[in-house]
């Protein structure tokens, strides 16, 4: 209990002295999950958004494939897109294991199933519902496409911040492709498994802290803004 | 502007159905039907739950895909042109997930962009003046009812479908849709609708279409329909006994 609270208090200190370090680490941190999900909803809204409204041969087997993809474990991602970026593998030539770009790649094959199969489950149902109005109205595809992202504005928002809780927590594939360079590669998530083995407790407490804050904060903008959307039924 | 309305109004009409048949799923909902729809008519499209008013509406507004027969308009083939020259209401209304406004705004951006000030106008004259600002989807049923109709005003249809425009409306909404429908007609606008107002039908249309089952039992001028129905099912359906 007692080591417990003196690592408590110590975390709390980091935090509070903005300490080079542990903002370094919070700041590669927000850098490479906010970079993943842009990249990740650049393909993944557009890719659900057409399993959505578009019917093809195979279109069942895709969306299975995506929702599975959701529970695929990090650790096996993360050894993946080792196999194939290490020396040897067939990326081996770009030279971007053990940099953020790797770290990018992953989560980004961790959260696009996420953003693909959510956004097609919810423009499904916008799709459901404005198709024979937009349809009697001679809206033209790109614009009905644009239309439901944006009638699903929250629901999407849900979706992203769905990804980047996922990309932001996980540590198994990242600390792979990332090897958990010190200056480099460090994120939170992977500090806070290494000071943990090292008994370093204060600065992995500090970042969990930190790391739950960022969760906290994300859902709490998100639930006010769903909370003024229905009272608007914009939801 | 008004020259070019003109021009397309005597394009769209007459609109002919010849043994047209629809199916939907395994189902015929329109069977071998035939029919003509005047130029500058209002025509009540009458008949019992599930006789396929609705898709009959749906069918001339190119929504569903005729199986077999003809649709004509003017002698012509659907298409997006003339489909750009109807509007439609349908019997729920859908409205965007944003205000009064931007409903109006979305309709106007995809053709003419009208100004905010036309826009505005529509509304007024859909007793909506003041709402621009309000979440649509907040509306009462009557108010979101009379947004469509704005919206389909929106569009300067030729052609003007209804889907029960009407039901459970309060009185003042209905009044006001009922002398919006008299208004676009008598500048030209031909308009189809569907009730299961007797008295609506009586006081707006000149012809009357009576369906059962997806065919057409009866098709006349709307004063001999309720004079003297020729079919016993039209007959006890203007008396108000169910149809089986
Ligand atoms: N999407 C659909 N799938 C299968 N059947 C349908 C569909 N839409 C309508 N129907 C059927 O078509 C018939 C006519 O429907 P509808 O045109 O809505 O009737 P009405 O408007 O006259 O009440 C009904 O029997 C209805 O069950
Ligand atoms: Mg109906």
């Amino acid at each position: 209990m007692n080591i417990l609270f003196e690592a408590f208090k110590q975390s709390i200190e980091l935090v509070s002295t903005f300490n080079t370090d542990l903002y370094e680490i919070l700041l590669l941190s927000l850098k490479v999950s906010c970079l993943s999900l842009f990249f990740s909803s650049l393909i993944g809204l557009p890719l659900g958004t057409f399993l959505a409204i578009k019917n093809f041969w195979g279109k069942d087997i895709t969306l299975i494939f995506f929702n599975t993809m959701m529970g695929l474990p990090p650790v096996v991602v993360g050894l993946i897109v080792y196999l194939l970026i290490s020396r040897s593998g067939p990326f081996g030539w770009l030279g971007i294991l053990y940099t953020p770009t790797a770290m990018i790649i992953a989560q980004m094959i961790l959260i696009i199933p996420i953003i693909v199969s959510l956004t097609a489950q919810t423009i499904e149902e916008i799709h459901q519902e404005y198709k024979l109005l937009f349809y009697s109205l001679v809206v033209p595809p790109h614009k009905a496409v644009i239309a439901y992202l944006f009638e699903a504005r929250y629901l999407i928002l849900t979706v992203m911040l769905a990804g980047f809780g996922r990309a932001i927590s996980e540590v198994g594939a990242v600390i792979i492709v990332g090897g958990n360079i010190d200056h480099l590669t460090r994120v939170m998530t992977t500090t806070i498994a290494l000071e943990t083995s090292k008994g370093n407790l204060s600065l992995a407490l500090a970042l969990g802290i930190i790391l739950l804050s960022i969760a906290l904060f994300t859902n709490f903008i998100l639930i006010r803004l769903k909370i003024r959307a229905k009272q608007r039924m914009y939801v | 502007m008004s020259k070019k309305v003109f021009e397309y109004a005597q394009n769209l009409t007459p609109i002919q159905l010849t043994n047209l048949s629809v199916v939907v799923g395994q189902k015929i909902i329109l069977d071998k039907i035939n029919c003509k729809i005047k130029s500058n008519s209002i025509t009540a499209i009458l008949g019992p739950n599930g006789a396929g008013k609705s898709i009959f509406l749906q069918t001339i507004n190119g929504l569903v895909s005729v199986q077999s027969g003809r649709l004509t308009f003017n002698l012509m083939e659907n298409n997006q042109e003339i489909r750009e020259q109807q509007a439609m209401v349908f019997q729920t209304p859908v409205l965007l997930r944003r205000t009064v406004m931007a409903n109006m705004q979305f309709v106007s951006n995809l053709r003419n962009k009208e100004s905010n000030r036309l826009l505005k106008n529509i509304l007024n004259k859909v007793g909506l003046e003041g709402y621009e600002k309000k979440p649509a989807r907040l509306l009462s049923g009557g108010e979101k009812q009379r947004l469509s109709m704005a919206r389909a005003l929106m569009v300067n249809p030729n052609l003007l479908l209804l889907d029960e425009p009407t039901a459970n409306l309060d009185p003042y909404s209905l009044n006001l849709i009922e002398d919006l429908v008299l208004e676009e007609n008598s500048i030209g606008k031909t308009v189809i609708f569907t009730t299961h107002d007797m008295s609506q039908a009586k006081r707006l249309a000149t012809d009357v279409i009576f369906l059962n089952k997806g065919k057409v039992l009866e098709q006349t001028i709307s004063k001999t329909f309720f004079k003297s129905p020729k079919t016993v099912e039209a007959e006890k359906y203007i008396n108000g006994e169910i149809l089986i």
